[in-house]
């Protein structure tokens, strides 16, 4: 890839990248990760791929979900390898992501 | 659930044909199912249709002409889609095919860009103006079966279950529906990417003076070599006053990267070639989405008895490198879904429903060009396509273009051998592809 100094990008703290996107919170966890199961997992591809950046790992070799900012698009369990790891479902109707430009 | 039950349930008469989904194939399916004179029940997840939607940004409407006669004048258009461009990315190079075709900016057009919440929504319209009941803030949570038959639907309102003798199941690429019938093809992830785009504000005059455009013309770019270590591609879309950047990801390598998608697009916007075009772009959205690319060989069953299925949720999606579309797609086969439906379900026969939907499709555009294009999907993400091909065609061009004086020139054969020596691939490497490309695209 070529030198970036030409470039000139306003720095995006991720952070500032999500708040771009409007999300109706549901109180109900859409989608739910068992952390137990997620012990000992070594791939952990969720944490790399959702493009949200919602599963952190733990120290303890577990994983923190967060369902409040989910664009709903599946990759997470589709990349999970664990079985029954992630219970996903839609937020309930009317809630979750709302694209305006997409 | 007996026959008795299913009488006493008011909502069992109300309506002929549910649509799940309000996308481009939901909608196209209620409008289809409406004006075959079925009632229409069209169920929608999102406060609005399109609210959960997002795409690579062209719509092409010849599917239109038919369905909603000069759509052209009334489509919440972006920008019409004059400037096509294929870009191969290697290193800090870049290789360009680029065609522009004024007559894409006038009637009856081409392709256009559009917001899927503006677009979406006006599908919807229509669907309503033929008589579909839209109902929105509707998850659509499982399917009422009895034996082998689909009779209706669960949703998660109170008292939310409906019925109906055909169900169209338009809910996208995740299918809780078609994969509860059993019938989903194969769902595993080599099948699909994420795409992942910012929608970057960067005003109409320098759109204009970036891309070379006036007016409502606008560029579609298509790039490939671009996304590192995962296969996929990247693309430039022009919107009025905003541009559409983003990437496309397979989901096995993405998985096993070390790079998030968001570095990953980064790094493609990083390039001097994406860099002089979207620099300077404040994002006014950030979204993602997953794409159903396993072509022809991934595809279900299409439908069961009582239910048929369209769009992405039936994998309706053409990621065949020159020609990436899926909306033209969702809308043909939906409008064809919700006519056969209507008509299954006015002669009670929901079980010949599945038959014909497929024969039609068979013979439009919908599954021809899944079929001839089976290999396309295979060709474009491997490792030769993604990686060597934009590399070897770079290293032509430069090869071609340095003037490296007093030596004289040398001849095209011997660059593009050298090319293939450098980057590894052998005739027979090339032949093989360069027939697969025949078939394909011949």
């Amino acid at each position: 890839m070529s030198d970036d100094a030409h470039t000139d990008y306003p720095p995006v703290s991720f952070t500032d990248r999500m708040e771009t996107v409007e999300f109706r919170v549901g109180e109900r966890p859409h989608i739910v990760v068992d952390g137990d199961q997620c012990q000992g997992c070594t791939t952990q591809a969720c944490v790399t791929a959702c493009p949200a950046n919602l599963f952190v790992p733990r120290a303890d070799g577990g994983i923190v979900f967060n369902y409040e900012q989910c664009f709903e698009c599946g990759t997470c369990y589709m990349v999970c390898n664990t079985e029954g790891a992630i219970t996903w479902t839609y937020p309930d109707g009317g809630h979750g992501v709302v694209f305006r430009k997409a | 659930m007996t026959a008795d039950q299913v009488t006493g349930d008011v909502t069992a008469r109300d309506f002929d044909v549910i649509v799940v989904g309000a996308g481009p194939a939901g909608s196209a399916a209620a409008i289809g199912a409406a004006r075959a004179g079925a009632r229409v029940a069209l169920l929608e997840r999102g406060p609005f249709p399109g609210a959960k939607n997002m795409f690579g940004g062209v719509v092409y409407g010849r599917i239109l002409d038919t369905l909603i006669p000069g759509w052209y004048g009334e489509m919440p258009v972006q920008r019409w889609i004059t400037r096509r461009a294929t870009m191969m990315l290697a290193g800090d190079r870049s290789f360009t095919v680029d065609f522009r075709a004024g007559e894409w900016g006038r009637a009856p057009y081409n392709g256009a860009t559009v917001y899927r919440a503006d677009f979406d929504a006006w599908l919807a319209a229509h669907a309503t103006a033929a008589g579909a009941t839209l109902v929105c803030d509707t998850v659509v949570t499982g399917l009422i079966t009895e034996g082998s038959r689909i009779v209706g639907v669960h949703t998660d309102r109170a008292d939310g279950d409906l019925r109906a003798p055909m169900i169209v199941a338009c809910d996208g690429v995740n299918t809780f529906l078609a994969k509860q019938a059993g019938i989903a093809g194969d769902t595993s992830p080599g099948n699909y990417t994420l795409g992942v785009k910012e929608t970057l504000a960067l005003g109409r005059d320098v759109i204009e003076a970036r891309f070379g455009v006036r007016g409502t013309d606008g560029v579609d770019i298509e790039v490939v070599g671009s996304t590192g270590n995962v296969p996929g591609g990247g693309f430039i879309y022009t919107n009025r006053d905003t541009v559409s950047v983003g990437v496309v990801l397979r989901l096995p390598e993405l998985a096993e990267d070390t790079q998030r998608p968001e570095e990953i697009l980064a790094e493609f916007k990083s390039h001097e070639a994406v860099a002089t075009l979207v620099e300077g772009g404040e994002i006014t959205e950030y979204s993602a989405h997953l794409i159903p690319e396993g072509g022809r060989d991934a595809m279900g069953a299409l439908g069961c008895d009582g239910m048929l299925v369209a769009g992405d949720a039936a994998a309706f999606c053409l990621a065949a490198g020159i020609w990436l579309e899926g909306v033209n797609f969702a809308i043909g086969s939906g409008a064809v879904a919700g006519r056969v439906a209507a008509r299954a379900a006015r002669g009670n026969t929901p079980e010949v429903a599945l038959g014909e939907y497929r024969a039609e499709l068979e013979a439009n555009f919908v599954l021809a060009d899944h079929t001839k294009l089976r290999g396309a999907p295979h060709l474009i993400l491997g490792e030769r396509m993604q990686q060597r091909y934009p590399q070897i065609m770079c290293d032509i061009a430069q090869g071609m273009f340095t003037v490296d004086n007093p030596e004289p020139k040398p001849g095209l054969a011997k660059i593009a051998r050298k090319a293939l020596r450098r980057h590894d691939v052998r005739l027979r490497d090339l032949a093989r592809d360069g027939r697969d490309i025949w078939r394909s695209f011949g």
